[in-house]
Order: C-alpha cells, then sequence, then structure tokens
C-alpha cells in the first residue's frame, strides 16, 4: 500500500519546521541590532517549543510503524520520542545559552544548534544506512563547531579541533562498516539488511566485524569506552551549555541509532556475540567513568567522566537485548536529559560568577546561594540514582533488565559503580555544604529565563522520579517501536 | 483516616517547605519541626494503641496503584512488628528534635534533612511492596551524609559520614540485585510484599537469593563483619542523628532483612541459619569486648548498640516463636535505650566538651537527670529484670537455646562483658572527682533535654514492669511470620 502523502509529510513535521526556524533565525541574524540578538535565545526555545507543539498535534506517528520516503524514513513511536527528547534538550540549551557571556547574543550560535538538531531527529528517524551516514554528519559538522566556537579562547578551539579529528576519524571507521554491511547484504535498507545477508550466506566473522567497526562510530556518539577519550577536553573547553547539549542529546541520538542498527540489522538475541559485546563494553564504560572522575578537580571534567558512567548503566539496558531493557535505557536517557542538563545549566552559572568551573568554585554554595546548592544537589543526588529522583527508578530499571537476562555479574558491577559513582557526587555535596570559600566572586541572580529553563529540568528529574507511570509507558512502547 | 500516609509523608512535605523558608527565620523553623514531631508521635501512639493484637496480620492498609505495568504500587500497612517499631521511631524522632532544639548553624537545613530522615524510617516500616520499601529505604541517604558533614564531630566526620552512607548503600544495593531476582523468578509480575510472601520459591532459588537480601539489608543492622561503619559513623554524627542512626536506622535494617529477607524466603533463612548466628553470635560477644577497651565515651555505645544488634538476628536465626518475639522487643527497647545513652552522651560532650572518658568525672553532682538517664539506660542494656532489656532477651536467649545451645552459652558472655563496661563508665564519668579543665562549662541539662530523658526512660520501666502494653503486639506479627516459615 503506497503510504499518503499526508504521513510523509508528518514524519518530516518537525525536521521541517526546524529547517523553518534557521530560516527565521538567519534572517533574524542578518539585522544588526544588539537589542534584537539579545532576544535570540528565548525566540530559538519558543520556535522549538511551537515545533514540538505542532508535533504532538499533527505529527504523531500511527500504531503501525511506517517506512517513508522510499525507505530513507521510518515512522515509529521510537523516532517520534527520540525526537521530542532531542527538542527538549535543544529548547532547554537555548535558554541556557542565552546568559552565556560569550554565545548568547551569537546567531549563529543558536543556528548552528537549531541545524545540529535536524540532523540528530533524523538519526532517530533514519530507515537506510545512506541517511543515517549523511543525518549524523549533519549533526556532527555543527557540532564542532560550536564546541570551537569561542574562538579566542584556545581551550574552546583545542576542545572543537580535538571533537572533529575524533570526529570525523570513527565517522569514517563506522562508515566502512556499513560498507560492509552494504557488501555483505547488497542493500542499505536497515529493515532489509537482516535477511538479505542471511540470503547471501553472509559469513559470521564478516558480520562481526562490521558490527565491530559501526561500534566505533556510535560508540563514539555515546562516550562508550574505549571511545571516550574525547569526551572530557570537549566537555572542559566548550562553551558549557555546548558540553551539556552533548552530553545529553547528542549521546541520546547516539543510543537511538545503536538500539535501531542492533536490533534490525543485527539482530539480538541471547549470547550473540553482539550483545555480549554490548555488555562487556557497559561494564569497562562504567568502571573508567567512575574510577576517573574520582580525582578530577575540574568540575566540567569530573562531569564528563560522570556522563561516560552514565553512558555505560545505559549500555547495561541496551545490553539486555529485550523490549524491557531498551525502555529501561530510554527512561534513563530521559532522566539523564533533564538531570545533567541541569547540571551543566548550574555549573555554567557558577562559572560566570567566578570565572573558572573548579570544584572549589563550588565551595560553600549552600550559604553563599542555599536555594541552587538544593537544586545542584538534587541533580547530583538523580544522577547517584537515589529517590525520589528519576536517577534512581532508572537505575532500577537498567539493573533490572540485565537480572531478567540472566546477566547477573552485569547487574552486580552496575551496583558497584553506583556506590563508586556515589562517592564523587557526595564528594561534591561536601564541597557545596562544608567546605570554605576563598574566592570573592558575588553571587549574581539568575535571569528569569534561565531559572525556568532550570525549574523545568529539576521538576523533570523529580517527577520521572515518582510519577512513573505516564513516562514508563512512553518508553515502553517506543521499545516496541525500533 | 490515612494515617499512615500522614505518618510518613507530613515530615516530608514540611523539609520541603522548611527548606523554602527565609534561613534567618530560627523559631519557626523549629516550631514547625517540633509540631510536626509531635504530631507523628501522636500518629505513632494511635497506630500502636488502636493495632487489634486478636485479628493480627496488616492493618491501616492504603493501596493506590503507582506504576500498574510493573506491579509497583503504594501500599501501606503494619503488622505487629512495624507498629512497634513506628512507635520507637515516633519517639525518638521526637527527642532527636528536642534534644536538637539549640542548633545554631543552618538550623533550618538540620531540622528539614532530619525530618526527611523520619520520614525515610516512618516509610520503610509501612511498606508493603518492595519498591517502596527500597523507595523510602535510599530516601535516607543523603540527610544521612548531610547532617554527619555538616553538623558532626568535626575531626571524623567526613569520613564517618562517607564511610557510613557508602557502606549502607553498598549493602542496599546488593539487596536490591536480590529483590529484583525475586520480582522476576516470581513470575508474579508484582512488588506486592503480600503476594510475593505466597509465591512460593523453589528451595534452590531461596538458598541463593536469600544471603543477598539479608545480608545487604544486615549491612544496616550493623552484622558482623560488615558492622564497622555504625561506631564511626554514630561518633561523626551529631546527637540527634546518631540517636536516630543507632536507635531507629538500624532497626531499619534489621527489618528490612526481616521483611524482605526472612519472610519471602524463609527456606533461605533456614539455609543460612547456622552462618547468621555465628555471625550475629562474633556481633554479640565481640562488640562488647570492644566496648569495654574504647576510651571514647560516645564510642562505648557505639559498639553496645553492634552488640545488641547481634541479639536482634539471633533471634531472627533460631525461626522460633521466642526468638522472634524477642527479636522483634528488642528492636523496639534497644532503639530506645540506645537513644537515650546517645542523647545523654550528647548533653555531656555539649557541656564537658570532651569525650574522653579519662577527662570526665563526678558529673553526677551537675546533672544528676542525665546520669539517671544514662544508669536506666545500662540497666535496660544488660538485661535487668524490670527494664525492657530484659523482657527483650531473656526470650531470644530461650529461642537460641531450644535451637544452638552453644550460641546461647557464648553469647551469654557478653552479659557479663556488658554489665562490666555500663558500670566502669557510669563510675568513671558521673561519679569521683570532677577535673579541673571541664568543669567551667558543667551545667545541668536543658528543661528539653529532661523531658526527654523522663519520657524515654519512663518508656523502658513501662515496658520492663508492664510487658504486656509491647508484647502482644509484636507477638501478632510474629505469628504471620511462623505461618509463612512453617507452610513453606
Amino acid at each position: 500500500m503506497p503510504a499518503a502523502n499526508g504521513d510523509m509529510y508528518r514524519a518530516l513535521l518537525p525536521q521541517i519546521g526546524l529547517l523553518v526556524l534557521v530560516m527565521v533565525l538567519l534572517s533574524v541574524s542578518l539585522i544588526k541590532n544588539k537589542k534584537l540578538n539579545e532576544q535570540l535565545g528565548w525566540i530559538t526555545a519558543a520556535g522549538i517549543g511551537v515545533i514540538m507543539l505542532a508535533s504532538f498535534l499533527w505529527g504523531r506517528p500511527g500504531g503501525q510503524p511506517l517506512l517513508l520516503w522510499g525507505e530513507m524514513i521510518r515512522f515509529d513511536q521510537a523516532g517520534f520520542l527520540f525526537c521530542m527528547l532531542f527538542l527538549t534538550g535543544a529548547g532547554l540549551t537555548a535558554l541556557f545559552a542565552a546568559t552565556d557571556a560569550v554565545v548568547h547574543d551569537k546567531a549563529e550560535f543558536y543556528l548552528l544548534l537549531v541545524f545540529s538538531t535536524i540532523g540528530l531527529s533524523l538519526m532517530a528517524a533514519a530507515g537506510n544506512l545512506i541517511l543515517l551516514y549523511l543525518a549524523l554528519e549533519t549533526a556532527s559538522i555543527p557540532l564542532y563547531v560550536l564546541a570551537g566556537i569561542k574562538y579566542r579562547d584556545d581551550r574552546s578551539v583545542e576542545s572543537g579541533i580535538k571533537y572533529y579529528l575524533f570526529g570525523i576519524v570513527s565517522s569514517s571507521v563506522m562508515l566502512f562498516g556499513f560498507s560492509l554491511l552494504y557488501g555483505f547484504s547488497g542493500t542499505t535498507r536497515i529493515y532489509s539488511i537482516m535477511e538479505a545477508a542471511a540470503a547471501h550466506k553472509a559469513p559470521l566473522a564478516g558480520l562481526v566485524l562490521a558490527a565491530m567497526l559501526v561500534f566505533v562510530g556510535f560508540g563514539f556518539k555515546i562516550s562508550a569506552v574505549p571511545f571516550h577519550f574525547w569526551a572530557p577536553d570537549v566537555y572542559e573547553g566548550a562553551p558549557t551549555p555546548v558540553a551539556g547539549f552533548l552530553s545529553t542529546v547528542s549521546k541520546a541520538a547516539g543510543f537511538a541509532v545503536l538500539m535501531r542498527v542492533l536490533l534490525n540489522v543485527f539482530g539480538i538475541g541471547k549470547g550473540d556475540i553482539w550483545m555480549i559485546l554490548a555488555a562487556v563494553m557497559a561494564a569497562a564504560t562504567m568502571f573508567v567513568g567512575n574510577i576517573l572522575a574520582i580525582p578530577q578537580k575540574n568540575i566540567k571534567r569530573l562531569i564528563a567522566y560522570s556522563s561516560i558512567a552514565q553512558a555505560g548503566y545505559i549500555l547495561v539496558g541496551v545490553a539486555s537485548g529485550t523490549e524491557f531493557g531498551f525502555g529501561a535505557a530510554i527512561y534513563y536517557l530521559m532522566a539523564y536529559l533533564v538531570t545533567n542538563l541541569a547540571v551543566f545549566a548550574i555549573i555554567g552559572w557558577v562559572e560566570q560568577m567566578s570565572g573558572a568551573s573548579d570544584l572549589k568554585d563550588f565551595a560553600e554554595l549552600n550559604r553563599r546561594a542555599p536555594g541552587m546548592a538544593l537544586l545542584m544537589m538534587v541533580a547530583l543526588l538523580s544522577l547517584g540514582g537515589i529517590p525520589p529522583f528519576g536517577g534512581f527508578f532508572a537505575k532500577i530499571l537498567v539493573f533490572g533488565s540485565a537480572i531478567q537476562n540472566g546477566m547477573i555479574w552485569l547487574a552486580v558491577l552496575g551496583i558497584i559503580n553506583s556506590v563508586v559513582g556515589l562517592y564523587y557526587y557526595l564528594r561534591i555535596m561536601k564541597v557545596m555544604y562544608l567546605d570554605q570559600y576563598e574566592g570573592k566572586a558575588g553571587v549574581i541572580k539568575p535571569k528569569i529565563l534561565w531559572a525556568a529553563a532550570l525549574a523545568v529540568c529539576i521538576i523533570g528529574v523529580i517527577v520521572l522520579g515518582v510519577l512513573f507511570t505516564p513516562w514508563f509507558s512512553l518508553a515502553t512502547q517506543a521499545s516496541f517501536g525500533f | 483516616m490515612p494515617l499512615l500516609s500522614i505518618l510518613v509523608l507530613l515530615p516530608l512535605a514540611v523539609g520541603v517547605i522548611l527548606l523554602l523558608l527565609p534561613a534567618h527565620k530560627t523559631a519557626l523553623i523549629r516550631g514547625l519541626a517540633l509540631t510536626v514531631s509531635i504530631i507523628t508521635l501522636g500518629i505513632a501512639l494511635i497506630l500502636f494503641f488502636a493495632y487489634d493484637t486478636a485479628a493480627a496480620g496488616y492493618q491501616f492498609i492504603e493501596r493506590m496503584d503507582w506504576l500498574p505495568a510493573l506491579g509497583i504500587s503504594y501500599h501501606m500497612g503494619v503488622d505487629g512488628i512495624g507498629a512497634a517499631m513506628e512507635l520507637m521511631a515516633g519517639l525518638v524522632v521526637f527527642s532527636g528534635v528536642m534534644i536538637s532544639w539549640k542548633i545554631n548553624d543552618r538550623p533550618r537545613e538540620f531540622f528539614a534533612f532530619l525530618l526527611f530522615l523520619a520520614s525515610s524510617v516512618f516509610g520503610v516500616f509501612a511498606s508493603l511492596n518492595l519498591f517502596q520499601l527500597f523507595f523510602f529505604f535510599e530516601l535516607a541517604v543523603f540527610p544521612k551524609y548531610l547532617m554527619i558533614i555538616m553538623w558532626g564531630y568535626p575531626k571524623t566526620r567526613e569520613y564517618g559520614g562517607m564511610k557510613l552512607t557508602l557502606y549502607l548503600f553498598l549493602g542496599s544495593m546488593v539487596a536490591l540485585v536480590g529483590a529484583l531476582a525475586v520480582y522476576f523468578s516470581s513470575g508474579l509480575h508484582t512488588f506486592d510484599l503480600l503476594e510475593l510472601e505466597k509465591a512460593g520459591f523453589s528451595i534452590e532459588f531461596q538458598k541463593l537469593w536469600f544471603p543477598f537480601i539479608f545480608i545487604g539489608f544486615g549491612v544496616l543492622g550493623g552484622l558482623f563483619p560488615f558492622h564497622s561503619w555504625a561506631p564511626d559513623g554514630h561518633v561523626a554524627a551529631p546527637t540527634a542523628v546518631s540517636m536516630l542512626l543507632a536507635g531507629v536506622e538500624m532497626k531499619v535494617g534489621a527489618f528490612a532483612a526481616l521483611r524482605a529477607g526472612l519472610m519471602l524466603l524463609p527456606d533461605g533463612m533456614r539455609f543460612w541459619a547456622p552462618l547468621i548466628i555465628v555471625l550475629a553470635t562474633i556481633n554479640v560477644v565481640y562488640g562488647s569486648l570492644i566496648a569495654m577497651i574504647q576510651k571514647d565515651f560516645k564510642y562505648v555505645i557505639g559498639f553496645s548498640s553492634v552488640s545488641h544488634m547481634g541479639l536482634v538476628f539471633i533471634g531472627f536465626a533460631t525461626l522460633t516463636p521466642e526468638g522472634l518475639t524477642g527479636a522483634g522487643l528488642q528492636m523496639f527497647s534497644h532503639g530506645i535505650m540506645t537513644a537515650l545513652f546517645f542523647a545523654v552522651v550528647g548533653m555531656v560532650y555539649d557541656r564537658a566538651h570532651t569525650r574522653d572518658i579519662g577527662e570526665l568525672g563526678g558529673l553526677f553532682k551537675y546533672m544528676p537527670l542525665a546520669m539517671l538517664g544514662f544508669v536506666v539506660s545500662g540497666l535496660v542494656s544488660m538485661g535487668m529484670p524490670g527494664f525492657s532489656g530484659f523482657v527483650a532477651e531473656i526470650p531470644i536467649y530461650m529461642g537460641v537455646w531450644k535451637t544452638y545451645p552453644a550460641a546461647a552459652i557464648i553469647a551469654a558472655v557478653s552479659i557479663v562483658v556488658t554489665a562490666a563496661y555500663i558500670l566502669l563508665v557510669v563510675r568513671r564519668v558521673f561519679f569521683g572527682e570532677t577535673p579541673e579543665p571541664i568543669k567551667a562549662g558543667l551545667a545541668d541539662i536543658s528543661i528539653r533535654d529532661k523531658v526527654v530523658v523522663i519520657l524515654l526512660s519512663s518508656v523502658m520501666i513501662l515496658i520492663g514492669i508492664f510487658p504486656s502494653l509491647l508484647v502482644p503486639v509484636i507477638q501478632a506479627g510474629v505469628r504471620h511470620i511462623l505461618v509463612l516459615a512453617g507452610g513453606a
């Protein structure tokens, strides 16, 4: 049955909307008016809000997944949910950036942010390896620029170049993996490769090789060990809102494609070699992230390692290979997105006050700004997996999925890591609540829109940790949609 | 009226409200905290006295769907042991607020965190859903840590706080793995404890997973060899937190081990009982011997808690009506007793500014009522007839005599040792000459402290003289446990 035209456009509604937003931003940026440029942050956020609303009203997929545009686009619950997640993240990032000292009035910042979001949302919806690759590059190239956008700051430039070099190498390795897959199956359609490869009697060794090569690209996106080296340097140097975006939205997109390709191209079953690969990767990622986070003195580096570890927990859900596990991973991503955005927002705020983001700049925050210390604590506890915050339930879900699938060892490694993780989250809290502050920086009163965005994040953290039902059913539906 | 929900959620809600108040409104903050603690104590009293011992079973049940897809519900209810624990926790929370009245460093945060901690312990004792039990259990993590590092003993608070928090978190996460295994293997798709009780797990399964849950939670109960967080943590904590940690939190651990370990996997308990008996006997004897040689007043009490919690685990492991009843009574009695111990230690430290037993002396003249409280606690701790400790310990020894007589004999050594260290401390701290350096600060305890001492002492004496106030309630809970253990 040929797909209805309506469906074809509905499937791309968010992307079309974002493109329009790009046009608007581009036109606005042509007008050289400082006052107008100051407004770009909330204009972007508002535009994204409108797009989200429109997508909810008209762009929702039906019960049956559809392959549209010559099987390029897969229109399903998973893609839609991820797209909404990315839009949420992008909108919040735009609001956080609106108070950043350097990027707040740079039109190109918002432009690139939205452009990257288009790429990310296409990644989550790609039904073809070619589109997948193009979407990934569309998402990545603006991010390379964003990481280095403070071009007068050496660290930011270094961050951009490092990210670019790592990114370009890993994505070409991934592309090589794609080409192997094409060679084995004769098709680039994600939903036909498995059958075609079986029909062509593709050798298992070849498929394993292809899987490993493809994992390099995805592993880079989600900063899984051993493709994590870029993360601390890039997060440290990049403007803080960009680091927040990279660690949440970009990572979530990596997980979306990882799950889709794993499930449909390689097929998953208990004891499959790629599932074991994913499980080992999960364990290594948790350990490396958590252990290296402990000695960090700069909080952005610390959170970078923490977010590597968080990717490990999410991989535990993915590695279980069940719908429950995928649902767990998606729930984790939702909780992690709002949590980590909040963390980076508060880091950005402290950075503005003291000009640096070392751990000691957070000292005595509880006396200097008790409310902000409290919000930071909420976010850190959520990362640590403590109720009543989102991270708690998410962790139970991912560890549960490992146990359900009989991978007790992975769950046990996971809990050991949770304890290590809690150690350094508590240490940050100790700095905020106990240590003496030696700097002289005064407290800046946060701007209203920034505060509103932070409030959205924190409310999200709490809601995801207390009222599970709607979010869990969303995640479950999406996990059946891949 | 949803009594249990009010009991659990009111402290949580008021804690949040406190954090939103301006910091300088100290009087309002204290007043609110005190009001909440009085209300919760009142509710706990109602629960305790309205609990129908003839009907037994779970009472005051409230149930709401939380996440039906995974069988997670908000399911509140108490059995006899739960009701007794709620009363004990209510008494200790009230005492904790009274004792901490004069905290002047960030009182807003202090009382808010204290109320969060209260909510957590009330919640665990009333949870009839395994997920919910973990939810409330883990809720205590950050109040415990922050209260120890912010208001604790400056020299050891960072170490003690971190050690305590990580130990307990690790224990609970190990228990979580066990709980998830129970969930997925039951095939019932529910975390509801009442349904899981009837799941009838295979013997092999029970043997494998029992230690995860029982020992995981047992860490918080101070089970040997995972007890070392307890003395360090208790000593590092501020007085009210020591009271809550040793008095209530350790019971939370034992209670969760009972509820999720013993009651769900009774055959596992039967299989592992010899090991638990050995560990718990080491607890009892080793704890008391180490308490004997301490120079720090507070460490004496810290190790005595380790020793007394051992008796609770011995009681569990006997799986006899006497042993379990005794364990329940001991949980109640020890909770009150150790809270009063720590309260008195705190009163002494606040005035003498030292806890070194060698530097103290003759405090009887300055604070007679504090000494009275300490002596009452000491007598309870020694198991003197006429005090609640006797009522609790005799059935435990009866139970273990029937099942593991050797353990009974070895554990009984601790009675003598306990008497020795308590009497030594009483003599050195409260009698004799008062050393010059501490004289300046000494004064009688405040009226609020007196209320606490009198309240807690009279509870222990009351239970000692009229065991029938408490025993039937505990027995109502024990009967159900025995049905589960016997029916499997």
